[in-house]
């Protein structure tokens, strides 16, 4: 009793979890991660920040609840575990298994439990014989429970780190690990963008303009899918379904079908946030509503299916409709996330607009660690993100800090404008740099 | 559309400006949709609610019990977010149309979904 009444006076210690991380947005992780920790009150510590490319995470984190909660928002962690132990060789895993505290472990081991040990390999397959010899050495833990393969109440892992290279697989493992499963991921990496999107927004979240994941902010879903060939987003596309899936339809609020270059929406800040992936003109050439034909008279009332001619628009047009648009309408502290194509020289000039818009007017922005000094800038984490195309992405995160707002003059434009050759820029160096690629790694 | 939505858009046709909102909305088709009731949400609306605009709308769906605005200590009032939330959350316009009131061009709802596209003449060049 006095063992426990002196641990509840004190702040939880920190347990030791494991962190089974997807190989996917790897430069993604560590700001989710953070967010995530940030959000449901664990701390992220500056040891905690050395894992790079590898898939195990040991984190600090004070109570199983926020292991749990963190789980239901990621989408880079696949799995958490309780670690148990940890080693170098299955020595080294052995004897830190016999240091874990045996009171901790009872609970979970006790007879009237049931239980089952899986075996998770990085970089590696082993046999069904090679699997059972682990299980089996595992004898000296004080397993009381049945085991059950079905559905066991309490499940545990060996889990081996192979290294991050397929082609070269050591014999042993680098790391061994040994924890208690907690939780695994809600979400599929393939439907995760908009997850990534609120999560770095550090609350909510959403598509293109302003949303959620907690019910206290605005979920809209203003633009529609404008990929060659693809119609109109049909209401079962929308937002609405994929929320419907993950059992968060209570947080929609609307859809509606807007030009991102002509908001229709009356003065006033009102938004939490606004996220958004602007299309760069690689996969989706940006493009706004025109029309070139001659519109005869009379026919405007109330055009049924009306879908106007898409005119070119140029990124730097698009970034100033997007910041303008987030100035205007985001409410003090609210935050703007959206992603930007990292291809020079076009990268530097966008920056350089977006940041000379940003200082010069309500949002602030400043790049994690690099220029901590301005005042009222908010920390951006700004990792390098790479898509498939082979085309560098970074995610930026805004917050609007001022509420003074004026529109940006048009001559404050002139020296961006014209910069529209990211697209031409990407197809015809992309086939250049794959080719040299191609040839160095045959080299 | 709901009648959130409504309270936030504006109409954007050329040389309208702020006297685009708000528009006049026809509904021909209106469906009460059940949303979990979460006071934090709709008590952080209210402020942003433009409260005339809302009851035009609402007594235009021929709705009752609407609050006719924001009342003391609100934040706390079961009640009265509870008819909020069915008021801005719960109604939702299937079809109909939304009117710019200036310059009477209209913009589609269809499948609760408002369009609110124009073509380069109309807009702001």
């Amino acid at each position: 009793m006095r063992t426990v009444m002196a641990t509840m006076a004190l702040p939880g210690p920190l347990n030791r979890y494991l962190l089974l991380m997807a190989q996917e947005h790897l430069e993604f992780r560590l700001p989710e991660i953070k967010s995530l920790l940030s959000l449901f009150g664990g701390q992220f510590t500056t040891s905690q920040e050395t894992y790079g490319k590898s898939p195990f995470w040991i984190l600090n984190i004070p109570s199983e609840d926020i292991a749990r909660n963190l789980m239901k928002r990621t989408v880079c962690a696949k799995s958490i575990f309780e670690l148990w132990g940890h080693g170098k060789s299955p020595e080294e895993l052995y004897g830190s298994l016999k240091n874990y505290p045996v009171e901790k472990m009872v609970p979970f081991l006790h007879s009237d439990s049931t239980y089952k040990i899986k075996i998770h390999t990085f970089n590696k397959t082993l046999t069904q014989e090679e699997k059972v010899k682990r299980i089996d050495a595992l004898e000296f833990l004080p397993f009381e429970g049945k085991v059950n393969l079905k559905k066991p109440q309490h499940i545990f892992s060996i889990l081996e780190d192979y290294g991050l290279d397929p082609n070269c697989i050591p014999e042993n493992p680098h790391n061994i690990y040994f924890g208690r499963w907690v939780s695994s991921f809600l979400f599929h990496l393939s439907d995760s963008s908009l997850f990534l999107h609120g999560t770095v927004c550090c609350w909510r979240k959403g598509t293109v303009f302003c949303s959620t994941l907690y019910p206290t902010s605005v979920c809209f879903e203003l633009r529609k899918a404008s990929r060659k060939n693809q119609k109109w987003r049909g209401p079962d596309e929308n937002i609405r379904a994929n929320l419907r899936q993950y059992g968060l339809e209570k947080y929609y609020l609307d859809v509606l079908v807007s030009d991102a270059s002509k908001p229709s929406w009356r003065k006033g800040a009102y938004f939490d946030a606004i996220i958004t992936d602007p299309p760069y003109g690689i996969r989706e050439s940006t493009r706004r509503t025109g029309s070139q034909k001659e519109v005869p008279k009379g026919i405007e009332k109330c055009p049924e299916s009306h879908v106007p001619v898409s005119l070119s628009y140029h990124l730097s047009d698009m970034f100033s409709d997007l910041l303008n648009f987030a100035a205007e309408t985001l409410l003090l502290g609210g935050r703007l996330v959206y992603w930007l194509p990292v291809y020079t020289p076009e990268y530097v000039i966008l920056k350089n607009f977006i940041f000379n818009f940003i200082f010069s007017w309500c949002l602030t922005s400043t790049r994690e660690g690099a220029a901590e000094g301005r005042k009222t800038g908010h920390l951006t984490t700004v990792p390098e993100f790479w898509v498939k195309m082979r085309s560098g992405l970074e995610i930026f995160r805004m917050q609007k800090n001022r509420d003074q707002y004026s529109h940006l003059l048009s001559d404050q434009f002139l020296p961006y404008q014209g910069h529209n050759s990211f697209r031409e820029k990407y197809f015809s160096g992309v086939t250049k740099r794959i080719a040299k690629e191609e040839k160095s790694s045959q080299e | 559309m709901k009648l959130l939505t409504h309270n936030l858009l504006s109409s954007h046709v050329r040389g309208v400006g702020p006297r685009g909102f708000p528009l006049r909305l026809q509904a021909t088709e209106v469906r009460i949709n059940n949303v979990e009731f979460n006071p934090d949400f709709v008590a952080r609306m209210i402020p942003k609610v433009e409260w005339e605009v809302l009851l035009e709308a609402a007594d235009h769906l021929h709705l009752i019990e609407v609050p006719k605005g924001p009342i003391q200590g609100y934040e706390q009032d079961e009640t009265f977010l509870r008819k909020m939330h069915h008021v801005l959350l719960e109604v939702e316009v299937l079809e109909g149309t939304l009117q710019c009131p200036e310059s009477g061009r209209m913009f589609p709802i269809s499948r609760g979904i408002p369009n609110m596209l124009l073509s380069s003449e109309e807009t702001e060049t």
